[in-house]
C-alpha cells in the first residue's frame, strides 16, 4: 500500500500534464489566420508578421488587410505575431522565426550592425510621431527650452530624437539638461516629477488628454500644454518599416515575390484605414485591444497623419530621411557616450526594389498610394480613452 | 472514539480560526494602507534626504474601495464585461498555463533526480549545470524559446504561442524538485539499503520499494516550490513575450492606462497574486490526499 504512493505522485504527475496539454490547447485558435482565400488561388503562402507591440491602431493597416481580405487576394495566409516586452521583432526575423517584421529604423539598423542580415523595404511612417509634451507654465516650446529642466525619456535606443534636438539647439545633454526615465504612462509628468515627457502623437500624447485635471475636474485639454514636434524640429528619425531578410531576398525568388505582394497588401490595408478611420478601429478593437475606443479612434487618426500624404507613395524610402536618420545615428551620443551606429549603414540596408514593384501592382489596382487629398478626422477622447 | 471526535473538532476550529486570521490580515493590510493615504505626503517624502515616502495620492494609491468597485465595472466603457469576469478568466489561462509548466518541471525534476541518484557521476555533471541554470534571468530567455518556438515544425505540428510560457515556467519548476528529490533519494538509511542488498533486490527494485517511498517528505515541499515557481515564470514570461489571455499580459495592458484608470492595475496585480494562492492551495491538496495514510508526526 505505502510503497506505491512514489508511483502515485510520478502517474499524478503524467495525467496531470496530459490533461493541462488537452485543455491548454484550444486558445492558440484566436490567433490563427482567417483562411479566406478566394479560389483562384492555386496555393496560398502562410507569412508571418511579427509587431513590436500588442493589437492596436498603430498596426491597423495590417489588421485591416486581413480583415478585408487583401492578403488573401494576392493568396497569402498572414498570421499576425503580437510583440511583447522583450520581444526584438528584427532579431525574431534574423532567427528565422517569423517571415517579416516591423521595427523603428534606428533600432534595425543597429541590429543590422551587429550582423543581422535584415533589409528595410517599405517606410511605411513617413514622418516621426515623437513629442515632448509639457504643461503651458513650463514655457517649454522649443528643445532650446529644455536646459535646466526635467527631460523624461523612455531610453533603450528611444531618447536619441531628445539628444540630436540637444545637440542641435547647442545644449549639452550631460550638463545642461536632467535626463529622467520615464515610464510606459504619463504619471510622473502629471505628478510634476517630468517637466516635459517623451510621448507619441498617437499614444501616450492621447494618455494626458484623457486624464482628469484634478483642479477643474474635468479633463486635460490640448491648452493645458505644450508640444514639441521632433518632426518639425528637423531630427526626426524614421520610425515603423517592413523588415525582410536580406539572405533570403537574395537567394528565394519566390520569397521576393510574396514579399511583393505582402507590401502591395499592407499599403492596401492602409490605404483603407486612411479612407475608414472609424472602421479600422473598429477592427483593431474586434481583434482584441484593451485600449477604448476613442483612443483607438484617435491612435488611427494620428497614425494616418505619419503616413498619409505619402508624396513618393506610400513606403518608398525617402532618401533624404533615410540619411538624416543614419546620420542623427551615428553622430549623436547619448549619456554613455555611445551612438546607435558606429559607421554609416550600407547601400544595402533598404531597397525601394519591393515597394516599386508593389506600387505598380496597386496602380494597376486602381489604389490611391499616395493620398493627397487626405484630410485627418476630428477625434474627442473620453476619458480614460472610453 | 471520543477522542477521534474531539480531535476532529479542534481541527474544525483551527481551520476556522485560521481562516478568521487570513481575512483579519488582509483587513489589517487594507488599513495600514488607508492610514497612509490620509496621513503620508500627498507627493512623496525624504527621510534623511533619500526619497524614501511613497506618494499618498489617488494616482499612486488608489482608494481600496476603488480597487474593489472597480472589479464591479466594465473592463472598457461600452463594452459589457466586467473586469472581474476579465481578471478571472485571464488567472484560469495562466493556471493552465504553469500546470503544463508544473508538470513539465516536476517530470524532467523527478527524472534528473533518479539519474542522479543512480550514477554518483551524473550528479556531478550535472548538479552544477542545474545551479548555473538558475542564474540565467528569465526575461533573458523568454524572447529565446519564442525564436526557437517559431521556428519548430515537427511533422505538421507547430509549437504554440503559449508553449513557450509554459516551458519558462518549468524551468523554474524544474529545479526544487530535482534538488529535493535527489536529497530524498539519497536519504534512505544504509541499514534499509543494506537489508535491500541482502535480498538481492535490483536497483531499480530498492528505488521503488524504499528510495521513493523515503523521498516523499522531500519532494513534497519541493513541489510545493515548485508550483509558485512555475506561477512566476508563466507570468514573468507572459509580460516579457506580450502572450495575450493571461495575468500577465493583462498587468501590462491595464498599467498603460494607469495615467486616467489607477485602480484598473491593481484589479490585475491582485489577480496574479489569488493565482499564486490557488497553485499552493492545490498543491497542499494533492499533499494532504497522498499523505493522508501516513502516520502524523507530533505537530507542534
Amino acid at each position: 500500500m505505502r510503497r506505491n504512493k512514489g508511483w502515485k505522485l510520478a502517474a499524478g504527475v503524467v495525467a496531470l500534464s496530459l490533461a493541462a496539454v488537452a485543455c491548454g490547447g484550444d486558445d492558440s485558435s484566436s490567433d490563427a489566420p482567417a483562411s479566406n482565400a478566394p479560389a483562384a488561388c492555386e496555393t496560398t503562402t502562410p507569412v508571418k508578421l511579427q509587431l513590436q507591440w500588442f493589437t492596436q491602431a498603430q498596426f491597423a493597416g495590417y489588421f485591416a488587410a486581413v480583415d478585408q481580405g487583401f492578403y488573401a487576394d494576392q493568396c497569402l495566409d498572414v498570421s499576425i505575431l503580437e510583440g511583447g516586452v522583450d520581444i526584438v521583432p528584427q532579431q525574431q526575423l534574423a532567427d528565422g522565426a517569423v517571415d517579416f517584421a516591423l521595427s523603428w529604423v534606428p533600432k534595425a539598423l543597429a541590429s543590422r550592425e551587429a550582423g543581422a542580415n535584415i533589409v528595410d523595404i517599405a517606410q511605411i511612417y513617413q514622418r516621426s510621431g515623437t513629442l515632448q509634451v509639457s504643461f503651458k507654465d513650463k514655457g517649454i516650446t522649443s528643445p532650446a527650452d529644455f536646459a535646466g529642466k526635467n527631460i523624461g525619456n523612455w531610453g533603450y535606443g528611444n531618447e536619441f530624437e531628445i539628444f540630436a534636438a540637444l545637440t542641435k539647439a547647442g545644449l549639452d545633454p550631460a550638463a545642461d539638461v536632467t535626463l529622467v526615465q520615464q515610464q510606459f504612462d504619463m504619471a510622473a509628468l502629471l505628478a510634476g516629477d517630468i517637466d516635459a515627457a517623451e510621448a507619441m502623437t498617437y499614444n501616450e500624447y492621447a494618455q494626458v488628454l484623457e486624464a482628469i485635471n484634478p483642479d477643474t475636474g474635468k479633463q486635460y485639454t490640448a491648452d493645458d500644454f505644450n508640444v514639441v514636434s521632433y518632426e518639425d524640429e528637423g531630427v526626426g528619425m524614421l520610425q515603423d518599416a517592413i523588415w525582410a531578410s536580406g539572405e533570403r531576398l537574395a537567394s528565394d525568388a519566390a520569397y521576393k515575390d510574396t514579399a511583393v505582394k505582402f507590401v502591395a497588401a499592407s499599403i492596401q490595408g492602409w490605404a483603407y484605414c486612411r479612407d475608414n478611420a472609424q472602421a479600422c478601429a473598429d477592427i483593431v478593437v474586434a481583434k482584441g485591444s484593451k485600449l477604448g475606443a476613442s483612443h483607438q479612434l484617435w491612435q488611427m487618426n494620428e497614425v494616418n497623419k505619419l503616413i498619409w500624404p505619402a508624396t513618393g507613395g506610400a513606403g518608398m524610402i525617402d532618401a533624404a530621411a533615410w540619411d538624416r536618420t543614419a546620420k542623427i545615428a551615428q553622430e549623436t551620443k547619448n549619456l554613455e557616450g555611445s551612438t546607435v551606429l558606429t559607421k554609416a549603414p550600407d547601400a544595402e540596408a533598404y531597397t525601394n526594389d519591393i515597394v516599386t514593384a508593389a506600387l505598380a501592382l496597386l496602380d494597376g489596382m486602381g489604389v490611391d498610394t499616395k493620398g493627397s487629398s487626405f484630410a485627418p478626422i476630428d477625434v474627442t477622447l473620453n476619458e480614460a480613452g472610453a | 472514539m471520543t477522542t477521534e471526535t474531539t480531535m476532529k473538532k479542534s481541527e474544525a476550529t483551527r481551520r476556522v480560526r485560521r481562516a478568521l486570521l487570513f481575512v483579519l490580515s488582509l483587513l489589517l493590510v487594507a488599513g495600514v494602507w488607508e492610514i497612509y493615504k490620509t496621513v503620508g505626503p500627498e507627493a512623496g517624502g525624504k527621510i534623511f534626504g533619500w526619497k524614501l515616502l511613497p506618494r499618498s495620492n489617488n494616482h499612486a494609491m488608489p482608494h481600496v474601495w476603488d480597487m474593489l468597485t472597480r472589479y464591479s465595472r466594465p473592463e472598457l466603457r461600452g463594452s459589457d464585461r466586467k473586469i472581474w469576469s476579465v481578471v478571472l478568466a485571464g488567472a484560469w489561462f495562466s493556471f493552465r498555463l504553469a500546470l503544463v509548466g508544473f508538470a513539465i518541471g516536476a517530470t524532467l525534476g523527478l527524472g534528473l533526480s533518479i539519474l542522479m541518484a543512480r550514477f554518483k557521476i551524473a550528479e556531478r555533471g550535472i548538479l552544477p549545470y542545474l545551479v548555473v541554470s538558475q542564474t540565467v534571468p528569465l526575461i533573458a530567455l523568454a524572447p529565446l524559446v519564442v525564436s526557437w518556438g517559431g521556428k519548430l515544425h515537427i511533422a505538421g505540428w507547430t509549437w504554440p504561442r503559449w508553449m513557450s510560457a509554459a516551458v519558462l515556467g518549468a524551468f523554474l519548476a524544474f529545479f526544487p524538485v530535482a534538488v529535493g528529490a535527489l536529497k530524498g533519494l539519497t536519504s534512505a538509511p544504509s541499514a534499509s539499503l543494506e537489508l535491500m542488498d541482502s535480498y538481492a533486490a535490483s536497483w531499480w527494485q530498492t528505488l521503488r520499494k524504499l528510495r521513493f517511498p523515503a523521498a516523499i517528505p522531500f519532494i513534497v515541499p519541493s513541489l510545493k516550490l515548485a508550483a509558485s515557481a512555475s506561477v512566476i515564470g508563466v507570468v514573468v514570461a507572459e509580460i516579457s513575450t506580450g502572450l495575450k489571455g493571461g495575468i500577465g499580459r493583462l498587468i501590462i495592458e491595464y498599467a498603460r492606462e494607469a495615467t486616467s484608470d489607477p485602480a484598473k492595475v491593481f484589479t490585475a496585480v491582485f489577480g496574479a497574486a489569488v493565482l499564486g494562492l490557488a497553485m499552493s492551495g492545490f498543491v497542499t491538496l494533492a499533499d494532504m490526499y497522498m499523505m493522508r495514510n501516513r502516520p502524523k508526526e507530533a505537530s507542534a
